[in-house]
């Protein structure tokens, strides 16, 4: 997590896999390998291209993320926004080369820290949120 | 699993949604807008002494707001109450975290 100077804070998440970046690259630019392991969607690795992720659909959302395509440099980074709940943010994977694999770097930058986004969370957190309300209540307990 | 950000203001929001009850004449109120006790007391299923009691914690935690007109008195949900609950970056840390599991899964299986 860290702040940027326009106040907007960015998700970052890394892990090694044990495997080539090819096979990464591959995982991470095939519509239909996308689909099995983030979601269903018409990507395709051309920047300017404009695709949508279609989750399923719960109440106050539609299950929809309007994207765009930004930077595709086969190999080493891909780019694209990620348009959802009221809210425009931009996803950035690294790949970089590690001793015993393939380390994936994930930005996912662009999150405001004001209240209309946090509001806009409330309504989409609803199904997820509430049915977390019981163990989150028993821990303070 | 989504991980809720546990500030000092959020704990009575909470409790108050802890009960399956009191949660779903919340949810109803977010859905449906501003009703009476009656029509909630129809909704819930419950006694109306009840619903009451399950309100007035609703209240206390600022999630719902009322007004009286004539003999009803009517409750509307304040939704933004529960702002102090959503942090966008958890909702997402854990959303990818759990991608990425299945990704790790994926690259096992191909070729």
């Amino acid at each position: 997590m860290s702040d940027s100077a326009e106040g907007t804070r960015t998700l970052v998440i890394e892990r090694t896999f044990a495997h080539s970046p090819e096979k990464l690259w591959r995982a991470l630019t095939e519509g239909q390998l996308v689909a099995q392991w983030l979601m269903n969607n018409d990507f395709e690795p051309v920047v300017g291209r404009r695709f949508q992720f279609r989750a399923d659909p719960v109440p106050n959302w539609n299950g929809v993320i309007d994207c765009e395509v930004l930077v595709v440099d086969p190999l080493k980074q891909l780019s694209y926004s990620w348009g959802a709940f009221g809210l425009g943010t931009v996803v950035l994977f690294t790949l970089t080369p590690a001793e015993d694999g393939t380390q994936l770097r994930m930005e996912h930058s662009g999150f405001g820290a004001d209240q209309d986004a946090a509001y806009k969370g409330a309504n989409y957190g609803w199904q997820k949120f509430l049915g977390a309300l019981e163990s989150v209540v028993a821990e303070l307990e | 699993m989504v991980q809720i950000v546990k500030s000092a203001n959020a704990n009575p929001v909470f409790r108050a949604l802890a009960d399956p009850t009191r949660r779903a004449i919340f949810e109803e109120l977010t859905r449906a807008g501003e009703q009476t006790v009656h029509a909630l007391t129809r909704y819930a299923g419950v006694s109306q002494p009840a619903v009451s009691k399950h309100l007035m914690v609703l209240k206390r935690a600022k999630l719902v707001r009322h007004r009286r007109a004539g003999r009803e008195t009517h409750y509307r949900a304040q939704a933004d109450a529960l702002a102090p609950m959503v942090d966008w970056l958890n909702l997402y840390g854990a959303f990818w975290r759990e991608r990425f599991d299945r990704l790790e899964t994926l690259l096992e299986r191909m070729d």
